[in-house]
This record gives structure tokens, sequence and C-alpha cells, in this order.
């Protein structure tokens, strides 16, 4: 396995780990409280805002570890830049997970059109935008692995 | 394009350059490992720019790195067809 496949693999891991983490101690700390703040706008907009600082600092932080441990186990040479493969496959992920994300973003829209409640524009656009990152870093395993 | 219509010989032009390593292409070519081990198997066309810079490590034409294969072309075969 390349480095970047495994550099891959642990952003999919870190997006799992911190949605997941998030959403029980968003559960917990608040819906299981007062339920009645599901549709509260303020609350959602609390929790998009702290969700994406919490992502950028745990994937950073989770690269500066695996950058460290790798350099001790395997001795791999981590190449520090990225090359015209690379950025390919970048872009042909960006585009899967843009397109699954317009598609939620799209839903969300219906969902109020249809006059649903708030929460379910927002739970569908957390999940779409989760849903996106994950596509996007399955592609980018699926292109290193088959070929571009 | 199809992937059976371009073929390398970039295996074999290291070997003619004194088993020159994956990573020594690599390195004077500006692209990682990987990228040289992709193109070696048929899994990444270059672009022109870092066709030329390979053909140019090794010394050779571009023509001598890189093969088209018409025939396997599924393009030029559906144009032959018609």
């Amino acid at each position: 396995m390349s480095i970047q496949e495994k550099q891959v693999i642990l952003s999919l891991f870190n997006t799992v780990l911190v949605l997941v983490i998030y959403s029980l101690w968003l559960y917990n700390r608040y819906l299981s409280v007062t339920p009645e703040v599901i549709n509260d706008f303020s609350f959602w907009g609390r929790a998009f805002v702290i969700l994406v600082p919490v992502t950028i600092v745990v994937q950073i932080v989770m690269h500066i570890l695996f950058h460290i441990v790798n350099a001790i186990l395997s001795r791999e040479h981590v190449p520090d830049k990225e090359d015209e493969r690379d950025k390919l496959i970048e872009l042909k992920s960006i585009r899967l997970s843009h397109w699954i994300f317009i598609t939620g973003f799209f839903l969300a829209m219906g969902s109020q059109a249809l006059s649903m409640q708030p929460w379910v524009m927002f739970i569908l656009l957390i999940s779409f935008g989760f849903i996106a990152g994950m596509a996007s870093d399955i592609a980018k395993i699926f292109y290193y692995r088959r070929g571009v | 394009m199809g992937r059976d219509s371009i073929d390398n010989n970039i295996r074999t032009l290291r070997f003619l350059n004194g088993e020159m390593t994956q990573q020594e292409l690599a390195n004077n070519t500006g692209v990682t490992r990987q990228t040289i081990v992709a193109i070696e198997n048929g899994k990444y066309f270059p672009s022109l720019e870092l066709a030329f810079r390979i053909s140019h490590v090794f010394g050779v034409p571009l023509g001598e790195v890189f093969i088209f294969n018409h025939q396997n072309d599924p393009v030029i075969r559906k144009q032959n067809k018609s």
C-alpha cells in the first residue's frame, strides 16, 4: 500500500471518528437534555460552526502523528509535494464529492419546500456533507489502486 | 483513450541506464515514485510535459519511451469499421 493510500485511509478514519464522537456529544449534551432545540436554528448554526474547525484540527493533528509514526516504523520516504497524478486524483474525487453534496443540498431545500421540520434540512446537510467527504476518500483509494 | 493503446518501455530503459531506480527517475522528473510505478504498470498516462521529461532523462525520442498501438485504440478501430 502506497503512502498516499495510507494517508487517504487515515483521512477517512478521521472523518468517521469526528462525526461519530461529535454526534454523540451533541446528542448527550443538548438533544437528550432539551429535545426542543432540534428545531432551533441557532443550535444547528453553532453545531456547524464548531464541527468545521474541530474536523480541520483533528485532521492536522492526526496527519502530524501519522508522519511521525510512519517515519519511525517504516522509514518510507513521504513525498513532500503533490505531483500531477495526485492533483488529477484530487480533482476527480472532489468532483464526485461536489455532486453528492449538491444532491444533499437540493434534497435539504426540497424538505423545506415540502414544509418539513427544519431539523430534516440540517440532518440532510450534515449527512450528505459526511457522505461526500467519505465518497471523496473512497474515490481516491479507488483511483490510486485501479489507476486514473 | 483505451488503456491498451499506449505501451511504454520505461522498465527496459531504466535497465539500460545502469539499472536506474524508480526513485531516481522520479527525482529526475519531479514526480513521486508511486507515479513512476503507475506509469510503468499502465495505470496512469502522464502529461505531455512529464512524458518529454522522462524521454529527456533517458536521452531518447518520446516515441522510444511510449508506443502508440493504433490497433488497440477504440477511436481508430471505430473509424476503420465505418
